[in-house]
């Protein structure tokens, strides 16, 4: 089977509120025109297309068919989507490469989370029956996560603030002098409403060499799952993520791009993977800077792939999440080969 | 300058309404007695809200196990602004509450009144809603043990038809969410030439063309419509259906005839009406007119146009429009 790498990567500007439309276009139209210019790839050249989205967020049903236009999408093209974040639809791509079905792939996600009220519109990724009717909101459910730590000694406030810090210009002690926004969260503990898209082109390592100097070869991919029930498991831990993690090859990894859209989850992820102190957690700010409801964990891809193309990673890890408190989590390894 | 895009509310709700099963159906059918069953697990552990599978084997389950309806608080997070459909519209605590008899807690609300008010270890009991329907919503939510009790319950969620006496076997719940919908620019340029009785389309700078409404993208070329092409209220039947079949919401009587509208100087055909001739006299190819709304009823909407009538002009040659198909 062919080995399949990260050719290139783009993102749009990710804000708190943009007047665009739900259906992504005038976010996608610009960040498709620069992921070719980087990889020097026209539409055409691209043998499969995949994306990331979600009609609740949007609104509407099957808002992820308008998105399409922003490909160009006649003549007709081989195309397919998932209502997940986008690393899941990277994953399908990687598998359609790796079956030797196709040699390229594009993988975009977007959301305009901002469009409604999010913390409300995520209660209905929850069990239907005894869960979503009582609407708890995903940062109350965060919350709960976050005590569950803090009294088992797991973690401190200030560990959190220490997280957080790193994306402030305040310190430890300034942000924990902040108001609780939802005891025991305070702001800074807490995702940014964002709207945003991604992209990322894969293809074959030996294409992907044309591309770029140093592609970032993707040595290993796993998703797993946590049951739904959150009462059943374990909220101080992310099994799946451990388990996903137990099945790559994790040694020497320099580099972590973890999509944790809260400080403990930041902490829960990094003792999953069992990332030691050398490892360099969320250069780009991670989903505490900016969090593109459907493409965030496709940029943690993304922006942990660049840094394999740069130099300043041999061997990064990406981590993505969907769900409520770290429900499913999806685990990539990325080399310099 | 271009304009500011045009954005509108949009409000979006429906009744999710699920079938429960045996476990589930049990589970709500003793709410509506104000009783509590878990269900135990293949580890042994009692699961409240039951679980149909076992979270760690998969096993079908199927050992119900009735549990006290005060328990202990595991872990909390203040809520102090409530969202719509919460369980109480004043500040509350979200809560993982494990029920005396249980092993698994279940989330829920707790009356709290203040986060002061409230820790982890804390005793709490079920505020029964007023009104049981056999729903998770019958638990209203949770209070501390020796709290009053004297505030009423929010109404009780809407029920599924079911005969005098039968369990219930369906669960509603309203979905309601709100958003504010944008148009595109594209889009907007249309939707405001329409309040003026225009037909704005755009054309595609690289293939040059003309989407009416105009497109965020040209689904050919992937780039933004940018030309304004002020077009005629005339056109062509490309293709149509009859409706014969009443449905919920409609407001034409059938039978009447649904059709794509391709109008003169357009590249792409739109959705429409076509009255004022008997339904089985359209065909492809019929030239027909818009009829419009008099003026006062015109806003940013298509529904300006009432529908469109034939003009008793020649029919357009079918390989005129086959490619518009």
């Amino acid at each position: 089977m062919p080995d399949v790498a990260i050719a290139g990567f783009a993102k749009a500007p990710n804000v708190r509120e943009t007047e665009g439309t739900t259906n992504g276009v005038e976010m996608l139209v610009p960040i498709f025109a620069e992921v070719f210019a980087q990889t020097g790839l026209s539409k055409q050249d691209i043998d499969f297309w995949c994306s990331g989205s979600s009609d609740y967020l949007a609104g509407r049903a099957f808002s992820f068919i308008a998105a399409v236009d922003a490909i160009g999408a006649f003549p007709p093209i081989h195309e397919s989507h998932v209502e997940m974040d986008a690393a899941w639809a990277l994953y399908e791509a990687w598998l359609k490469i790796k079956m030797g079905e196709v040699e390229t792939a594009l993988v975009y996600g977007f959301g305009k989370s901002s469009a409604g009220q999010l913390r409300r519109v995520l209660a209905l990724q929850l069990d239907p029956y005894v869960v979503t009717p009582l609407w708890p909101d995903s940062v109350s459910i965060a919350g709960i996560q976050a005590r569950l730590g803090l009294e088992a000694g797991l973690w401190s406030e200030k560990d959190l603030a220490e997280v957080a810090a790193r994306g402030t210009t305040q310190d430890v002690a300034e942000l924990l002098d902040t108001p609780y926004y939802a005891d025991p969260l305070r702001k800074h503990d807490i995702a940014p409403i964002t709207d945003g898209a991604a992209v990322i082109v894969l293809s074959t390592v030996e294409r992907a060499r044309e591309i770029v100097e140093r592609p970032a070869v993707i040595t290993g991919i796993e998703h797993r799952v946590d049951s739904p029930v959150l009462g059943a498991r374990d909220l101080t831990r992310s099994p799946s993520t451990e388990a996903a993690g137990k099945a790559l090859d994790l040694d020497g990894v320099d580099l972590a791009e973890l999509h944790a859209p809260f400080t403990h989850q930041e902490l829960i992820l990094r003792s999953a993977l069992g990332l030691g102190d050398g490892v360099k957690i969320n250069p780009s700010g991670g989903a505490l800077a900016a969090n593109p409801m459907f493409s965030a964990g496709l940029a943690r891809i993304g922006e942990a792939a660049i840094r394999i193309h740069s130099g300043e990673s041999r061997k990064a890890v990406a981590h993505a999440t969907s769900g409520p408190a770290l429900q499913q989590n999806l685990v990539t390894v990325l080399e310099a080969r | 300058m271009t304009e500011t895009p045009l954005a509108a509310p949009l409000n979006v709700g429906f009744d999710y309404t699920r079938s429960t099963g045996p476990v589930l159906g049990r589970f709500v059918n003793a709410l509506r007695d104000r009783r509590i069953e878990g269900i135990r697990g293949s580890d042994g552990r009692v699961h409240v809200p039951p679980v149909e599978y076992d979270p760690v084997t998969a096993e079908q389950l199927s050992e119900f196990v009735p549990v006290a309806e005060e328990g202990t608080v595991v872990s909390w997070s203040w809520c102090p602004r409530p969202l719509d459909g919460q369980p109480l519209n004043r500040p509350f605590a979200w809560a993982l509450v494990k029920l005396d008899g249980a092993d698994t807690p279940m989330l829920h609300a707790v009356d709290a009144g203040e986060p002061g008010n409230i820790h982890s270890g804390q005793r709490v009991r079920v505020r029964w809603a007023d009104e049981v329907v056999g729903h998770i919503r019958d638990i209203a939510y949770f209070l501390p043990v020796d709290a009053e009790d004297t505030t009423p319950t929010q109404p009780a969620p809407p029920v599924a038809d079911r005969e005098e006496g039968a369990p219930v076997s369906v669960v509603i719940t309203p979905v309601h969410l709100k958003y504010l919908h944008s148009a595109s620019p594209e889009e907007s340029t249309y939707l405001r030439g329409l309040a003026e009785g225009k037909l704005i389309g755009q054309r595609c700078p690289a293939c040059g063309k003309v989407y009416i409404p105009p497109r965020g993208a040209c689904p050919t070329d992937g780039v933004p419509t940018t030309e304004e092409v002020e077009l005629p209220d005339t056109g062509i039947v490309t293709t149509f259906c009859i409706v014969n079949v009443p449905f919920l919401g409609q407001r034409i009587k059938p039978p009447y005839v649904a059709a794509y509208i391709l109008l003169d100087g357009a590249d792409i055909a739109f959705l429409h009406l076509v009255l004022g001739c008997a339904a089985e006299d359209v065909k492809m190819g019929m030239r027909v007119r818009a009829a419009w709304k008099p003026r006062d009823e015109w806003w940013t909407s298509l529904e300006n146009i009432s529908h469109f009538e034939p003009t008793g002009e020649p029919d357009a040659a079918y390989e005129t429009f086959a490619h518009h198909l």
